[in-house]
């Protein structure tokens, strides 16, 4: 069975407040202790969970999510083993999605990745390089299993643009709203609230409804509750792969960094 | 000249779906489409084609000539020609790319340039327009290519570049693309990327090729005054492809001209150790478009291997891919020692040390003369050796002159 994202920001908008998504990529430390490092991420307080498959050439990932992806490269991380990650994730309840760059998928062969997907109790994915103009065997194959299929918009996206690419989203729509790549940053962006708006404008149109999460380097519970402010979610990547990266060997003091990371950013999304 | 060969709208290559596309981070979306907007008024504006033209001539040195190769053809028993682009600006066919995406980029009004670079003839070709034009100018280049190719890593630092040596994956040309892209993320506002072969996301492939293709078209005008007609087979180097589309776009509506890629075989196909993504690669995305590529069973990208940083890379563009796909050209690939070897027989034979991703085209086309006798080969010869002394020291145990002088009675 998968659930879509959709459940859980429906029950965020309930309560009054943002969603958290927390991504890590899978394989990372291990296969085991990646399972383990998401799944105290969801005891903790996550919303939904993004995991990451782990490509040799990320070309939108900054140092930190590069240094953790390697790492489960160079222990053999296989597809298969990111699916497997899935069905240990989605089986705590909450939604599930993969973030992954395009080759892998069209490599292991697009519908059947769709349906091992389905089966393992994934939501979607999310395509960083994969834009829905050039997504129609994508598109397809999720429709076919109603999986979630999020699509990005950015900055410098023209309205055009976010029209099209709102209109192809099922789940959510994720503005990344810094124009670089992966990475916390301290300062929150000034692009990110005209995106939201503007990407709100176009759903509005389009897909009323649609929630819209933002990445752009949030890394504590205040930078949170900002982003919460504007954003239907809130994700969070390179802090929480950093949370790990400071703890090398020591999986009780990465768990416990993990669980006060979460519980912070949770408070911030409530906030 | 022939216009047939052409991507559609969405930067398809032999139809929709196949090879080539844009697969990108929407992030660069726009700039992509910037770019082919300002490309496709350029080619068609007057004063810009006049004014790359002028660069060409005045600046690269362009059109270089169609050498008649006597001593290398008695040695091959076929009659065979080069084009002399090692004797451009800066040494190789690269020149004419970039000094086209320079002049777009001032166009664009952006106000810097970011490159990636593997010899580093793109680099320095970069680094040399950029200073000419007034641009300021980052170029990416592996750890691995800034040791095997440190002169060139000097050449760019001269010309007032700064090169960063990318460390990340295999630290040769496709991560230096990855870190190129990286920045061009955060900067695409004032900068433009200049790219350095006839691959990446669409308009890439074919803005490049209209930027090279006078390669082809001044060779064919040229091959058709030195020897009355056309020639048999024309052969070239492909590591991304854009000396090879270069030479190619000026033949390709004629069915009667044999054309050949060669390949970098490494220290041969069957080790693993290879870059001929064409002959031994198989279909994936990678750097933005659906290409042929060496991958694992998961889709990611196997490291290549070359003795030619030029040609060590494990992707190859889109064009190639759908040339070989429908026969219209041939791919193969020639092992590290056949290209030395070629290196050494150019240099003693016509006194031309090339490029060593030019000694494989050279290698390659002297295997076809084995079943072309007597008939005209015409060969690309994209760039010259001075880059790659050190790696001809290594190899060849060169450096050290005789210590004693020869006895004269
Ligand atoms: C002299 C020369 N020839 C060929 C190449 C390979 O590139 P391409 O296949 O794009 O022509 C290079 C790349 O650096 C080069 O320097």
């Amino acid at each position: 069975m998968s659930t879509s994202v959709s459940v859980a920001y429906d029950k965020a908008r309930a309560d009054g407040r943002a969603a958290l998504v927390g991504y890590l990529p899978a394989g990372f430390p291990t296969v085991e202790g990646g399972i383990d490092a998401l799944t105290t991420m969801v005891d903790a307080g996550c919303d939904i969970i993004e995991i990451g498959l782990p490509y040799s050439d990320p070309v939108m990932d900054g140092p930190t999510i590069q240094a953790a992806a390697q790492q489960a490269l160079d222990g053999g991380i296989r597809t298969t083993d990111v699916l497997r990650t899935v069905e240990a994730v989605a089986a705590t309840g909450v939604p599930t999605l993969i973030m992954t760059y395009w080759n892998p998928v069209e490599r292991y062969g697009v519908d059947r990745f769709a349906q091992d997907l389905y089966d393992a109790g994934g939501a979607g994915l999310i395509t960083p390089d994969l834009t829905p103009d050039f997504a129609p065997e994508w598109i397809t194959a999720a429709d076919a299993r109603d999986l979630d299929k999020v699509f990005l918009v950015a900055p410098s996206s023209t309205d055009e643009r976010i029209a099209m690419t709102t209109a192809a989203c099922r789940g959510f729509v994720y503005a990344t709203a810094v124009m670089g790549v992966t990475g916390a940053r301290d300062a929150t962006s000034d692009l990110a609230g005209p995106l939201v708006a503007r990407t709100k404008a176009a759903i509005e149109v389009s897909a009323p409804g649609l929630p819209v999460g933002v990445g752009l380097g949030v890394s504590n519970g205040a930078q949170a509750a900002e982003v919460a402010s504007y954003a239907d979610g809130v994700i969070v990547g390179s802090a929480f792969v950093r949370a790990l990266l400071d703890h090398p060997g020591d999986a009780d003091a990465g768990r416990r960094a993990l669980t006060a990371l979460t519980e912070d950013l949770a408070r911030g999304v409530r906030a | 000249m022939t216009q047939g060969f052409e991507a559609d709208v969405h930067g398809w290559y032999g139809g929709a779906g196949s090879f080539g596309g844009r697969f990108m981070p929407e992030a660069l979306i726009a700039a992509l489409d910037e770019l082919e907007v300002a490309w496709q008024k350029s080619m068609v504006d007057p004063t810009f084609v006049h004014e790359f033209e002028g660069l060409l001539q005045n600046y690269a040195g362009v059109p270089s000539m169609l050498y008649e190769a006597h001593r290398l053809s008695d040695h091959s028993g076929a009659r065979i020609l080069l084009k002399r682009e090692d004797l451009n600006h800066t040494g190789a066919h690269k020149i004419r790319n970039v000094l086209g995406q320079a002049l777009l980029t001032k166009r664009m009004g952006k106000t810097r340039v970011i490159a990636e670079t593997g010899a580093g003839q793109h680099g320095v070709a970069s680094a040399t327009a950029a200073a000419y034009l007034g641009l300021d100018c980052t170029v990416y280049m592996g750890e691995v290519d800034t040791e095997r190719q440190a002169l060139n890593v000097a050449r760019m630092q001269l010309l007032g570049a700064e090169v960063v040596s990318v460390k990340s994956g295999s630290r040769t040309l496709k991560d230096a693309i990855n870190e190129a892209l990286r920045d061009w993320v955060a900067s695409v506002d004032h900068t433009a990327y200049l790219f350095g072969t006839a691959a990446g996301p669409h308009p890439f492939p074919s803005l490049v090729m209209s930027f090279v293709r006078g390669i082809g078209d001044e060779a064919r005008r040229q091959c058709l005054e030195l020897t009355g007609g056309l020639p048999d087979a024309i052969a070239a180097c492909v590591g991304g492809g854009s000396n090879a589309i270069g030479l190619f776009a000026g033949f390709l509506e004629d069915p009667e001209v044999a054309i050949y890629g060669f390949e970098a075989g490494g220290d041969g196909v069957d080790t693993g150790r290879h870059a001929a993504t064409i002959f031994a690669g198989s279909v994936g995305v990678l750097h933005g478009s659906r290409t042929y590529v060496l991958q694992d069973d998961d889709g990611q990208t196997v490291e290549s291997h070359s003795i030619s940083a030029g040609l060590d890379y494990p992707g190859v563009g889109p064009q190639h891919a759908a040339l070989a796909a429908s026969g219209r050209a041939t791919y193969l690939p020639v092992t590290d020692t056949a290209a030395m070897d070629a290196m050494a027989l150019l240099a003693r034979t016509e006194g031309i040390i090339p490029a060593i991703e030019s000694a494989h085209a050279i290698a390659g086309a002297l295997e076809v003369a084995k079943e072309r006798q007597g008939e005209t080969i015409l060969i690309n010869l994209s760039g010259r050796g001075d880059k790659d002394m050190g790696t001809a020291l290594d190899y060849f145990g060169l450096g050290t002159a005789g210590a004693t002088t020869r006895e004269t009675k």
